[in-house]
């Protein structure tokens, strides 16, 4: 039975395994988002003493739809000093890009492979490559939407990615020695044994913050300040368009809490001998505590003043993750296997 | 490093709170599928009484509209015929609008009127969607003759109850769907009055 399901998958072309992969994926990965974003609205009205959404649906579980649908019907503005091509292509550059990095996420691991859209060798390289690309979708949008609210959102924006990015690249390079491969898969093999987070927490804790960050999220979501800035860099959009900024936030989020599963906690590899739950299962939760693990410090911590916010990742975080990085590789180097 | 530490508990600290309220019990009411009772003698929306043999107290004699601060009063009065007495006086009200855009609610009108004709009701919920639709006249303010005769705040529960201030919450029959309507008599919430609440 399965050599015939084998023989079968063989005369298919690959690229229709892949296409077929990338559709899956995608509607998983947005369903994901339309429910981490309820996720985050109910757990942020706990913790701020609401019931949270609860008239659509019981629980409030259809409110996704009620939002999608909303947004749908929601007219298309483009202001008249906007650059028109621009403007409409910002949306797209970041949404792309977001979707982007999940073609070479693994998600888990049977004996017939990965499961994941692609296996690239050098994973972690890729997701860092595509997500970087993502600053244009919000540096485009903020300057073409020829309004000054959105364009000091893009200008602060430009400089906390490009300054948290440094820092965070840093702190991953610690694991990467450890490992001796970029290859995601092949990180998650090298934690069989011990989890970096334990050899690496200063690593990872560089990791969380710089995330934050990279994501534009409270404390750090001073590219769309409301109290400053209005919406920030998307002031200008409506519709759809904001929609699709706003999908684009959330799967960069997702993104980064895979990423953190993937080199610091093991992935899919079962903690405590429990091989009885499937590894996607311990996948999905892993990277459920860190999507929990962001509302709760949005809820919790006000947001940081730009220049602090700007000291903090020049001055402590990225000499901080240099300095990681360093005795991580001398002690790699020194110390015998 | 002293600092540091400090800095850290002080976040810890945040972090346990806002964990800590995930799981309190939220004050919220469910209103309309759940509603909170409020005070016996509350000012809501006005009622036009009858005596026990179903005529009209009302006697038009325009004290209300007069008393009125707010102007919201319009009452013009007429004749009863001999052979269809609406009021055991001479006069009737002939025309009895409130504009309920315009009341304050301040209950000079049940103060003024010498018949304890129009009264102030306990009731609220008067969302409509136009401002025409909020200029109620006899059709809505007087009681239907099924209905009895009106309630006098002189004869509902007075005083400061003992539980002031207490949230009594109890499922309405009201749904969200027709919660719209609600004012309209004969599908208000019937309650046991049970004291006042915050």
């Amino acid at each position: 039975m399965i050599s015939q399901v084998a023989s079968v998958l063989d005369q298919v072309p690959w690229w229709l395994i892949v296409l077929v992969k990338s559709v899956v994926v995608l509607f998983v990965i947005l369903t994901v988002f339309a429910y981490s974003m309820l996720f985050e609205r109910k757990i942020m009205a706990w913790m701020q003493l609401r019931p949270g959404p609860n008239r659509v649906g019981p629980w409030g579980m259809m409110q996704p739809a009620a939002d999608a649908a909303k947004m749908l019907l929601k007219e298309d503005l483009t202001p008249s000093t906007a650059d028109p091509l621009i403007y409409k292509l910002a949306p797209f550059i970041s949404l792309v890009c977001a979707m982007g990095a999940f073609a070479v996420i693994p998600f888990s691991e049977s004996s017939a492979g990965l499961w994941g859209v692609g296996d690239v060798n050098a994973g972690i390289l890729v997701i860092f490559a595509i997500t970087s690309i993502g600053v244009y979708g919000i540096s485009l949008a903020g300057w073409s939407s020829g309004s000054k609210f959105p364009l000091l959102g893009t200008v602060r924006s430009t400089a906390q990615m490009i300054s948290y990015e440094l820092a965070m690249t840093m702190s991953v390079i610690g694991v990467l020695i450890l490992a001796g491969t970029t290859s995601l898969a092949g990180i998650v093999h090298a934690q069989a044994r011990l989890w970096y987070v334990v050899p690496q927490i200063f690593g990872f804790a560089i990791y969380i913050v710089t995330a934050v960050a990279e994501t534009n999220r409270a404390p750090f979501d001073l590219v769309e300040a409301e109290s400053e800035l209005v919406g920030g860099f998307h002031t200008e959009y409506s519709g759809l368009r904001f929609g699709l900024f706003f999908i684009a936030e959330y799967l960069n989020m997702i993104t980064v809490a895979c990423i953190a599963t993937l080199l610091f906690f093991g992935g899919w590899e079962a903690p405590f001998g429990l091989t009885v739950v499937p590894g996607l299962v311990w996948f999905v939760l892993k990277a459920a505590l860190f999507i929990f693990m962001y509302i709760w410090l949005r809820t919790t911590l006000p947001r940081l003043r730009y220049d602090r916010l700007m000291n903090f990742g020049w001055k402590f975080l990225l000499p901080a993750a240099t300095l990681n990085l360093m005795v991580t590789a001398a002690i790699v180097a020194f110390m015998p296997q | 490093m002293y600092p540091f530490a400090r800095a850290i508990s002080a976040l810890a600290k945040g972090f346990a709170t806002t964990l800590q309220f995930a799981f309190q019990k939220k004050p919220t009411i469910q209103y309309p599928t759940v509603k909170k009772q409020h005070a016996p003698r509350f000012h809501g929306l006005h009622e036009l009484r009858r005596y026990d043999d179903g005529k009209e107290r009302c006697i038009g004699c325009e004290l209300c509209s007069i008393a009125c601060p707010a102007n919201a009063i319009t009452v013009i009065g007429a004749e009863n015929a001999p052979d269809d007495r609406r009021s055991p006086g001479e006069r009737f009200a002939g025309r009895y609008e409130i504009d309920e855009l315009r009341c304050i609610f301040c209950g000079l009108c049940e103060e003024a009127c010498p018949t304890d004709a129009i009264v102030l009701t306990p009731r609220f919920e008067m969302a409509d969607y136009r401002r025409g639709s909020f200029i109620y006249s006899k059709d809505r303010l007087l009681v239907p003759p099924e209905a009895g005769r009106g309630t006098s705040p002189d004869e509902r529960p007075g005083g400061i109850p003992a539980d002031l201030g207490a949230v009594i919450e109890q499922k309405s029959t009201v749904s969200i769907a027709d919660g719209y309507g609600a004012t309209h008599r004969g599908e208000i919430l019937k309650t046991e009055r049970k004291g006042l609440a915050g």
